[in-house]
């Protein structure tokens, strides 16, 4: 009972909560970074050097007046959310966050739990995250949000086939689906696959800027043409909810290319046996600092680039991602089989 | 056993709200939850492969596409102003076509059911296991495989010519 | 296996809880002051004059048909990926009759144009 029950309802709870401090934090670090890029200051006021600007934030979202317009469809207009936010969330239930450690006498593994299909697990609940942008778009039954969320859904499903497409090589490399099991192919290999598919990083990199609506492929939040996008007549706490969706998918996306491409919760050079006392260092620490570092490059890349246009976007996802997606299958299975 | 009933619960009672339901947007976004507990009843089956498979082509593919063509043609309701005044035994033949379908479609699924009881039997581990399906497929089943392609070339094909524009190349 | 997907499943349940909650305790915090003005559909300030929903570019249908279409081939590619080390030169050359179809495919939409957005 406690290890089927209590163990996994207690670790969804603080990797739950731990997100949604994460998707506040990194509200507030984009506002910083972007700030100091454009030689700003950023939130200042609330707490030393804006520290707790978050927790205004959430408190001012909470008791804002939320609006359901007129000629909206009441239910879908209130799912439309908690669809897009509920698969942000579950995807965290297969990423391993560290390897099984023992706490307080106890066996403890630092992930959820590990299927068979994890990797797979994660491509389908991502595409079900698609219907809460149609959805809201639809339900809002007003202009601006219908064509932003047509944009974000077209490009969200052209993405993913580049994407999907290219995960098949890191499969080819791992052997195996879990998501436990790839980190440790990459331990028993000596290598992080980043090094070995590095075709396959930098796809896969690109592909969850534009799967998570991010610069330079943020269409369908795209101001000067679509007001503030498919979420135009949200307010209030079903806004928050998209916002936090899209920010836990961000996370997501970290925390998916840490696993797959740079180790997980690996140290830097796991088989040199001089760096063994890298390994004194919690294993979970190593998979944060390494997600970060994709989250402040997410954050960079926004500072940084101008936004795509949308036949561009188009042209990028169905012209260039899939072929060089599949020549990198080719080219891996050769290899592979060259090697045997 | 109670997984079980929760999902078939869900699927059939899902199911049956589709027809039911006049707003086709809804009649979809039902058709989605049944696949879900569909999805959650391969689960319980021990066949994860085919539980994830049925959410990303089906839930995830599929659907997207249906939301798109009933957005598309911007239909609120299924029924025309004909379907409203006429009564449907009163309709001309090819409009009670459907019906002889469903009634073809209940008898070969009653047929199948009758067939398949002693023989429709999973062979354990080849369902649960990636691998072992993969084993299958690409050995004993890689003829049906290569065929699978072209019939996927000529559903691109398909799609291409429908969806082309008048004067395009 | 099945205990795996125990945590899955109360996870989805937490979640979708979460959701609903925050969603039902904002209703209680926050002021309801509606006016028509306020409910209306958001156009920069000018009436809609119009139903939002509208007939739009068959350019989306045709982009979800060939999403379909290439997921289709991708979920054939999970298994053979997993168990390449056992199938060797005998899946390689399986896989790569397949993917050459799919090219001949891929390559006859973008002749046609179905890939270009413009």
């Amino acid at each position: 009972m406690i290890d089927q029950v209590l163990i996994p309802l207690l670790k969804i709870v603080i990797v739950l909560n731990a997100t949604l401090v994460a998707v506040t934090y990194m509200v507030l670090l984009e506002r910083k970074v972007i700030a100091w890029a454009q030689s700003r200051l950023g939130p200042m006021r609330v707490g030393p050097y804006g520290v707790l600007q978050p927790i205004a934030d959430a408190i001012k979202l909470m008791i804002k007046e939320d609006i359901t317009p007129v000629r909206a469809d009441k239910w879908v207009f209130t799912a439309a959310p908690i669809i897009s936010m509920v698969p942000a969330l579950i995807v965290y239930a297969v990423i391993p966050f560290g390897p099984t450690v023992s706490l307080f006498g106890r066996k403890v593994s630092l992930y959820i739990t590990d299927i068979n299909v994890g990797l797979l697990y994660i491509v389908s609940v991502a595409s079900v995250g698609v219907y809460g942008i149609i959805l809201a778009g639809y339900s809002s039954n007003s202009k601006y949000p219908l064509l932003a969320s047509l944009r974000a859904s077209a490009q969200l499903i052209s993405y993913e086939v580049a994407v999907t497409l290219t995960l098949v090589s890191v499969i080819l490399m791992a052997g195996s689906l879990s998501m436990v099991e790839i980190v440790n192919a990459q331990y028993n290999q000596h290598v992080w696959f980043v090094f070995a598919q590095p075709f396959a990083f930098v796809l896969v990199l690109i592909g969850g800027l534009a799967e998570t609506n991010r610069a330079p492929f943020d269409l369908p939040e795209a101001e000067q043409e679509l007001t503030g996008g498919f979420h135009t007549e949200y307010s209030g706490m079903r806004f928050a909810l998209f916002f936090l969706a899209e920010y836990a998918n961000m996370i997501v996306v970290s925390s998916v290319v840490t696993t797959l491409f740079l180790g997980g919760w690996l140290p830097p050079f796991p088989n040199v046996g001089a760096l063994h006392l890298l390994y004194y260092v919690p294993s979970w620490t190593w998979f944060l600092i390494k997600s970060f570092l994709f989250l402040y490059l997410f954050i960079w890349i926004r500072a940084t680039l101008p936004r795509y246009r949308y036949d561009q976007l188009m042209r990028l996802g169905w012209k260039v991602l899939i072929p060089l997606a599949i020549l990198n299958l080719v080219v891996t299975g050769i290899v592979k089989v060259m090697l045997m | 056993m109670t997984p079980f009933y929760l999902f078939a619960a869900i699927a059939v009672g899902a199911s049956l709200l589709v027809i039911a339901q006049r707003n086709p947007v809804y009649s979809v976004l039902l058709l989605i939850a049944s696949f879900g507990a569909l999805s959650g009843l391969y689960v319980l089956l021990d066949a994860p492969f085919v539980a994830v498979i049925q959410i990303i082509v089906y839930a995830g593919a599929i659907m997207v596409l249906f939301l798109f063509v009933v957005m598309l043609l911007n239909a609120p309701h299924e029924e025309t102003p004909y379907d409203e005044q006429v009564h449907p035994l009163m309709r001309p033949g090819p409009m009670r076509l459907g019906a002889v379908l469903a009634l073809g479609l209940v008898v070969e699924l009653i047929w199948a059911l009758e067939k398949g009881a002693e023989s429709g039997r999973f062979a354990g581990g080849a369902v649960s296991n990636v691998g072992a399906i993969g084993r299958l497929l690409f050995t004993e089943y890689a003829f049906a495989f290569e065929v699978t392609s072209i019939l996927i070339i000529v559903a691109m094909v398909g799609a291409v010519v429908l969806a082309r524009r008048e004067g395009a190349r | 296996m099945l205990s795996a997907y125990i945590p899955i499943a109360m996870f989805v349940a937490v979640a979708t809880g979460f959701a609903i909650f925050t969603i039902v305790f904002s209703n209680l915090l926050h002021p309801h002051k509606y006016n028509k003005v306020k409910l209306e559909p958001y156009e920069c300030g000018i009436e809609p004059a119009t139903d939002a929903r509208d007939r739009y570019s068959i350019r989306y249908y045709l982009v979800a048909m060939l999403f379909v279409i290439f997921d289709v081939e991708t979920v054939f590619m999970f298994p053979w990926a997993v168990i390449f080390n056992k199938l060797a030169l005998f899946g390689l050359i399986e896989m790569m009759v397949f993917i050459f179809i799919l090219v001949v495919g891929y390559y006859y939409a973008w002749q046609k144009g179905a890939l270009e957005w413009v």
